[in-house]
């Protein structure tokens, strides 16, 4: 590679647009969740503290929920549909983990950041660098808007009300449609969204929150191992060759 | 478990298993099946929580304002409109549906 000019490729402009176009959706839900977390009996310090140190928002609203419900008795439950919800995690910091390289201090703070919308600008993207820069440029963006709109929403919350009033949760599911789209292009990857998409929405009314998405994940395991409708290579049984 | 425990407890749970991926040695993921088990795992998740944020509502499915402005993104992403507008778009559909029922 050359050594990083000033002026940046179409590919990593387009990185650093989708970061802003989800950074800025993603952020805004920060107030509902800061106006949820302080209704649900944590005080404005606790909030802040989901945001800055949690920074995993299907967790964070996880844990207020079950709060919500069972107060402080619930504790426990909290902890855990927290930690289920953040499991997925686990599987985007491994495939981040060749894309952000080596240096101690630059994966720490790539793992605070390593979260749906991170990941899925960074896997969008088509060039290495472009890669990169979608994953900070989108990290770094959610995080500090995150954490100031959850102030912002533990401060005054109630008086915006519901954010699903302006379509919010419609917007933020288009926005990882969109993240996916270009990589909708071959077969094995449409068989894979469209079946984990199936079993997540079929298993959702009989598993606790976080574990549908989970279990979901079985079908790219399923697909994968096998190398199943894959059109490039059509003899299986050969991979291990290297 | 007073407010804070459970606070600090979920929260480095949640650290640690962001952490955890980034431990693991990357030429674990060397293999070309590992390699493509990894990159369709983040499909999958995707998808999969695409799924539950549009018909989703706690521990049920319910089909509501969110389920058309998903598909009128999907659409307009099919006529390659840019994701900017698809998302702005997404948000309108589903306030305007809202606001009229």
């Amino acid at each position: 590679m050359m050594p990083r000019a000033p002026r940046r490729t179409p590919d990593e402009t387009a990185a650093i647009r989708a970061a802003l176009a989800v950074g800025v959706a993603t952020a805004a839900y920060g107030v509902s969740f800061g106006a949820l977390a302080t209704l649900s009996g944590l005080d404005i310090w606790q909030t802040c503290f989901l945001s800055l140190v949690m920074f995993t928002g299907g967790s964070q609203f996880a844990l207020i929920g079950v709060l919500a419900s069972g107060g402080l008795a619930a504790g426990p439950a909290a902890v855990t549909s927290a930690a289920l919800l953040g499991t997925r995690n686990v599987f985007y910091s491994i495939r981040m983990s060749p894309v952000i390289g080596p240096g101690f201090f630059k994966r720490a703070a790539a793992a605070q950041i390593t979260i749906d919308e991170s990941v899925a600008v960074s896997t969008a993207q088509r060039t290495p660098a472009a890669q990169r820069v979608g994953f900070w440029a989108t990290g770094i963006l959610i995080y500090l808007g995150w954490n100031l709109t959850t102030l912002v929403g533990a401060l005054i919350g109630d008086l915006l009300g519901d954010v699903s009033a302006y379509g919010l949760d419609a917007a933020a599911a288009a926005a990882f449609l969109g993240l996916l789209w270009p990589r909708l292009k071959e077969r094995q990857t449409q068989a894979v969204a469209v079946g984990a998409a199936f079993v997540a929405a079929i298993l959702t009314p009989f598993l606790t929150p976080g574990l549908p998405v989970l279990v979901a994940a079985v079908v790219a395991v399923v697909v994968g191992a096998f190398n199943l409708l894959d059109r490039s290579r059509r003899t299986p049984g050969q991979e291990g060759a290297s | 478990m007073s407010a804070w425990n459970v606070v600090i407890l979920a929260s480095i749970i949640c650290l640690a298993l962001k952490v955890a991926g980034y431990l693991i040695p990357p030429r674990a993921f060397e293999h070309p099946t590992v390699a493509r088990i990894a990159n369709l795992m983040t499909v999958a998740l995707l998808a999969a929580l695409i799924a539950v944020q549009t018909l989703g509502a706690g521990q049920s499915i319910q089909v509501d304002a969110r389920l058309p402005a998903v598909l009128v993104a999907a659409g307009l992403y099919a006529l390659r409109v840019p994701f900017v507008v698809v998302v702005i778009a997404a948000a309108a559909v589903a306030a305007l549906i809202r606001a009229l029922t």
